[in-house]
């Protein structure tokens, strides 16, 4: 079997066993309420952290290039209330631009 | 649908037609298929990619404790809930207060599986003619993404504080840990949540 495949294989099995671990573990009972608080705020920290990875991260480096215009374009595209397709394909456009200039 | 479609044209030079679309299949998590690509392509060997991967998906931890108040069903269907959790309908499903809307959540999944897959399809095909998708700057679609689903949470000065703390965390670890280390910390900054309001 090729590197692809077993790749392939044990993602799979992994990713399954990942997302079914917090929902068994902790599933069908009420937690206390700081625990709860700190659930709400979960998706905020996690969401601003992959959007600064994806953005300035390449590999271990930390880079500024033309992603980070895709990402300011996404930001004016979101101010002014934009739909996600048109937030995403904008901030693609922007980054090709910046990078095909320079 | 785009995402699934740039997967699809970034993996193919690497798999082939046939591996990136099963691997949308039953793998089902973008972030962590784009990284394992990545390092099979710079040669690093099916171990390392598959531990990238794995790196990438602990955060479904955190998250997946999250929902589980919000689950009242026997262990089998927890496990199976558990594989509907994608970032878009996780973030989506969240109601404020710790509650998180399973049925809502499980519904955007159901939308996103057959567009995910069908996309990287359409990614492997459309790979002779886009060429290097960085020239079409699809890299930049997935912090737009995430942006935007991120804008949807920020509902109060906590919720804004998190998020700062969360990506201070992520810019400061990305060059001492492996890739998806610092976004699993920067889970971290939810701890915010303990402060007495």
């Amino acid at each position: 079997m090729s590197e692809v495949w077993i790749t392939i294989g044990a993602l799979a099995v992994a990713t399954a066993l990942i997302k079914a671990s917090g929902p068994v573990v902790f599933g069908g009972r009420s937690l206390p309420p700081a625990a709860l608080h700190v659930i709400s705020l979960l998706a905020a920290a996690l969401l601003s952290a992959l959007v600064m990875t994806q953005t300035f991260a390449d590999d271990q480096d930390l880079v500024f290039d033309a992603r980070a215009a895709g990402l300011a374009t996404a930001a004016g595209a979101l101010a002014l209330r934009r739909s996600l397709v048109v937030t995403m394909i904008s901030a693609a456009a922007a980054t090709a631009l910046v990078r095909a200039l320079t | 649908m785009l995402l699934g479609i740039s997967f699809g044209v970034v993996a193919q030079p690497l798999m082939g037609h046939i591996a990136p679309v099963v691997m949308s299949a039953i793998v089902f998590a973008g972030a962590a298929q784009f990284a394992a690509t990545a390092v099979l392509a710079d040669g690093g060997g099916a171990a390392a990619a598959i531990v990238a991967g794995i790196l990438l998906n602990l955060r479904f931890i955190p998250m997946g404790i999250a929902i589980a108040p919000s689950l009242r069903a026997s262990v089998a269907s927890r496990a199976a809930v558990g594989q509907g959790m994608v970032d878009a309908s996780w973030a989506m499903a969240n109601r404020g207060g710790g509650r998180y809307d399973v049925p809502y959540m499980l519904g955007a999944t159901l939308v996103q599986y057959p567009a995910w897959v069908a996309g990287a399809a359409i990614g492997v095909l459309a790979n002779d003619v886009i060429g290097n998708p960085e020239d079409l700057g699809l890299d930049a679609i997935f912090p737009a993404f995430f942006l935007a689903l991120l804008v949807n949470e920020l509902r109060d000065g906590m919720s804004m504080a998190a998020a700062l703390i969360g990506a201070a965390l992520a810019l400061a670890l990305t060059p001492f840990v492996p890739p998806g280390i610092p976004v699993l910390a920067a889970c971290a900054g939810a701890a915010l949540g303990l402060v007495r309001r």
